[in-house]
């Protein structure tokens, strides 16, 4: 068994970010991923960091947009301590060396953002992500953290209470792809899951075929809820090909959306008669989608996105990756061509229910970055609002696991907060079928850190033999496929409740053909149809999470749309849909959210761009 | 790594050999079989006999402790071509619909996470980047897919990184500015011009493309090799770091194993899937070495 104080589960940004911090306290701190930590997702991260780092601007601004773009669903304490801290993250990062693009006089460079007052969004090129993520790596070998790369955790070790709230998390179970052991690991100061985005749930993603949900899958299994599942971002420049991103930035720095008449269309349709191109994104989205559902796409599918009048000069200087990605991925030159781009799923606005200081319900276990939900997107996350959150929240956490003192946090968490019951009318009973092995066994005699580690290991080894052992039957990528397809087809930017239940039943099916999934390969070394058949069993439970949340939000906000709901019923709806797991089956219910900050109370009021 | 490996020939489906455990034997035996009446191998005939054009793939198998794949081969299969078609896609078609215990590494399929370099038609190359048309003659011949040479192979297209991640950790690559401004939120200013200086060298996504073409490297187990010392430039040349610590990094790269073993072949700049000018960046570092004590290996 590796023993450590604090562990890590994922090396991305969040990861990486806990990781120093809990260093910082003094901890032993180890990180473990099932990439290389320079091949996590936060490299592909391109348009920028926000925070108020110039005298003309306020870190009140910043939480004022945040939580207008969140369409208020945001929680006033996470968006204000996020406003308040990011300035302090990004200086870390510029003086552990971060190549920031810079101004004249050597500072970082500012540049405008979607639902943005003020041009708060410091980058580095179209390419920020990459530069963050190899930036904090550089720390953490600097400061000779452990890292156990390419071991894929599996399953935490939590205690059998009954009552979430009871239970307490002493470390997890991780798989070594190189060699196929399992391992226990055991951490006394605190687990924190960084594992990062659920794109895979999608078959039109920006995400890497990594990001798969495995944090909100084995924290929810493992009793605690997850918040807002249903609030799914989608972004709108992907390529159509592939999904690859195509930044923000380049609306940023005055890029133009074009439909197939060659009307620009966010403000010949009246979309965003104000910010155009710099709405939210889901304003955004739903434009495109609206005009290629008119007939006025081009190829009945996409827009273009015009850079071409911004000059040779500025493209390269800070929008050059761009030029590379729609070359290599679509074939077109950004130079002289305009590029195609569509809505793709992009990030979960959604995730773990944890409190300000990172902390979830069951003691001792944490998440940040994108798998958790603090919650400070609420149903639309600005653009340039993903890296700074995971700096200051994966920094808390990591900071509070390692034993810093952080306070009392202000967010409740656990099933005590909730504030009403809810039934939602399903077609079928969402849930796990055979939960057997699967679950806490709940006797309460399990308690004692070293067998409850052992205990789960055991759990584990069973559960991987028998995928080893097993001859024939499912092969995963049939059953992820199949996911995949519903949820695009079905719970994409625009929701009906005919189409979410119709993916409901299909989910149904996916879970019913996982049971008899099986691993064709049978060996131990590096075997990838493992990870990814015990992946596919984390895509359906994130997906299931996403379809009970959109099908029982009855209103219109943010990126949640809905046909048969086309406004935003403030007094129903301001409140968070979580889902607990209770034995397999979810339990459904509301928790309110809290729209007073430290010196003032946020008005909802209509979002208007 | 022989080079010398067992070509195999087969029709779509990867076949491997019998086992030498009989029990083992049974189960592959069985599991291909049923493998062979799934759904997706059906699809996938359906689609390659509905696709206007095919592209056959020759790809490297290896497995060290799978009876019949412990020597190495190669497996070829079909797969429907579309437009904007990479090898990465190739692969992923080949593994979900033919045999899912194909292995090779890929994340982001942008460019970017750096995992999936492999040697493509005797170059490397990042797979998720390279379009199969952009490949000579793809539609009529095969495309020849390995792993990266003068790697350890794991299993299939996976190679061993240790060795690389420990060259790139060897330089000491992190920032270590002698001192910073006063004030909490006070940046340490850089001009435009030395951000642009080192620019170039800061895109390094760590595939191992360059370290895996050069001669040199595949000579000298020691050799940094041009990502590490890229590495190097990187804090070398910024502005930020002071004069000490250049001092130190310089006296890293001009150890015996350092920039004095680079022969000039430009092989890492032309594989570079990032554009950085990599052989160029050893050079101006000899000439700093130079600068600084004159000292030959």
């Amino acid at each position: 068994m590796h023993e450590h104080d604090v562990l890590v589960i994922g090396g991305g940004g969040a990861g990486l970010r806990a990781a120093i911090a809990a260093h910082e306290e003094g901890a032993d701190v180890a990180i473990v991923t099932k990439l290389h930590p320079v091949r996590s997702h936060t490299g592909a991260a391109e348009g920028g960091i926000n925070a108020a780092l110039r005298d003309a601007d306020s870190w009140e601004d910043h939480a004022y947009d945040t939580m207008k773009g969140s369409d208020f669903l945001g929680d006033a304490p996470a968006i204000e301590t996020f406003a308040k801290n990011a300035p302090e993250e990004v200086i870390n990062l510029e003086h552990w060396g971060m190549p920031f693009s810079r101004e004249d006089d050597g500072r970082v460079s500012q540049r405008p953002f979607g639902g943005l007052s003020f041009p708060r969004t410091t980058y580095a090129g179209a390419e920020t992500g990459h530069h963050m993520l190899h930036t904090m790596y550089e720390q953490v070998v600097k400061r000779g953290i452990e890292v156990y790369d390419e071991w894929y955790v599996t399953r935490l070790a939590v205690t059998d209470h009954d009552d979430p709230e009871d239970r307490v998390c002493h470390g997890c179970v991780a798989y070594d792809i190189k060699t196929g052991e399992l391992a226990g690991f055991q951490a006394s100061g605190g687990v924190i899951l960084a594992t990062g985005g659920l794109g895979q749930a999608f078959d039109h993603t920006t995400n890497a075929v990594a990001n798969t949900g495995d944090g909100p899958a084995m924290a929810y299994r493992a009793g605690v809820p997850v918040e807002d599942m249903e609030m799914i971002q989608f972004h709108p420049t992907t390529l159509p090909s592939t999904g690859v991103l195509i930044s923000e930035g380049v609306r940023g720095e005055g890029g133009i959306l074009y439909n197939d008449e060659g009307e620009r269309l966010m403000f010949e349709y009246g979309y965003a008669n104000n910010e155009g191109e710099l709405a939210s994104r889901d304003v955004v989205a739903r434009a495109e989608l609206t005009e290629v559902n008119e007939g006025r796409g081009i190829d009945d599918e996409y827009v273009h996105l015009d850079m071409r009048h911004l000059g040779e000069e500025r493209i390269l200087d800070r929008l050059e990756n761009i030029l590379h990605l729609a070359e290599d991925f679509e074939g077109v030159d950004g130079l002289e061509e305009p590029m195609p781009v569509k809505p793709g799923q992009h990030y979960a606005m959604g995730g773990i229910e944890v409190d300000e200081n990172g902390e979830t319900c069951i003691d001792g276990l944490y998440a940040a970055g994108e798998c958790a939900c603090v919650s400070m997107h609420g149903a639309n996350r600005l653009g340039g609002n993903a890296l700074p959150e995971l700096l200051v929240f994966g920094g808390r956490a990591g900071a509070h696991a390692g034993g810093r003192d952080l306070g009392e946090a202000q967010i409740p968490t656990g099933q005590s907060a909730k504030s009403e019951d809810e039934d939602v009318d399903t077609p079928v009973a969402p849930g796990a079928i055979d939960t057997g092995d699967e679950d806490v066994a709940a006797d309460g005699a399990l308690v004692d850190p070293d067998e409850v580690v052992d205990h789960h290991v055991d759990v584990e080894e069973q559960r991987v033999e028998s995928l080893l052992e097993k001859d024939d039957g499912v092969n995963h990528a049939e059953v992820r496929a199949d996911v995949q397809e519903t949820m695009t087809q079905n719970v994409n930017v625009f929701r009906e409740e005919s189409n979410l239940k119709e993916a409901l039943e299909d989910l149904r099916v996916a879970r019913e053909r996982y049971q008899d999934v099986y691993v064709r390969d049978p060996s131990r070394t590096f075997n990838t149809d493992l990870i990814h058949t015990i992946e596919t069993r984390n895509i359906i439970d994130v997906a299931e999470a996403i379809t009970l949340g959109a099908l029982a939000r009855e209103e219109f906000r943010g990126a949640h749309w809905r046909a048969e709901h086309q406004e935003r019923k403030d007094e129903d709806w301001i409140k968070h849909t979580m889902l607990a797991w209770n034995d397999g089956n979810p339990d459904l219910y509301y928790k309110p959210v809290i729209l007073e900050g430290e010196d003032k109370t946020y008005e909802p009021k209509e979002r208007s761009y | 790594m022989s080079t010398e490996v067992q070509e195999q020939e087969t029709e779509t489906e990867a076949e491997t050999e019998p086992a030498e455990s009989p029990h083992q034997s049974r189960r592959m035996e069985q599991k291909r079989q049923r493998a062979a009446q799934r759904d997706l191998e059906e699809e996938a005939r359906t689609e390659i006999d509905d696709a206007e054009e095919t592209v056959e793939i020759k790809v490297f198998r290896f497995d060290p402790e799978v009876a019949g794949k412990e020597e190495p081969r190669f497996d070829t299969f079909h797969v429907p071509f579309f437009k904007g078609m990479t090898v990465l896609d190739a692969l992923i078609y080949a593994r979900d619909h033919y045999d899912s215990s194909l292995t090779f590494r890929h994340s982001c399929r942008q460019a970017i996470c750096g995992s999936d370099a492999l040697f493509v038609n005797g170059t490397q190359r990042l797979g998720c980047k390279t379009q199969i048309a952009d490949l000579e003659d793809h539609l009529s011949s095969t495309i020849r897919i390995e792993p990266l040479p003068h790697q350890e192979v794991v299993k299939d297209l996976v190679v061993d990184m240790e060795h690389f991640y420990d060259q790139m950790e060897a330089v000491e690559p992190f920032f270590d500015a002698d001192e910073l401004p006063d004030g909490e939120l006070e940046e340490q200013r850089q001009d435009r011009e030395n951000r642009e200086k080192i620019k170039m060298s800061t895109r390094c996504i760590w595939c191992g493309a360059c370290m895996s073409s050069c001669n040199i490297a595949a000579g000298d187990n020691e050799y940094l090799g041009p990502a590490a010392i890229n590495k190097a430039y990187r804090f070398a040349m910024d502005e930020r770091e002071g004069e000490s610590r250049k001092q130190e990094r310089l006296n890293i790269i001009e150890q015996e194993h350092g920039v004095w073993r680079c022969q000039t072949q430009f092989s890492c700049t032309e594989v570079c899937p990032k554009d950085i000018p990599l052989t160029e960046h050893i050079q101006e570092l000899k000439r700093e070495a130079v600068k600084n004590n004159l000292k030959f290996w």
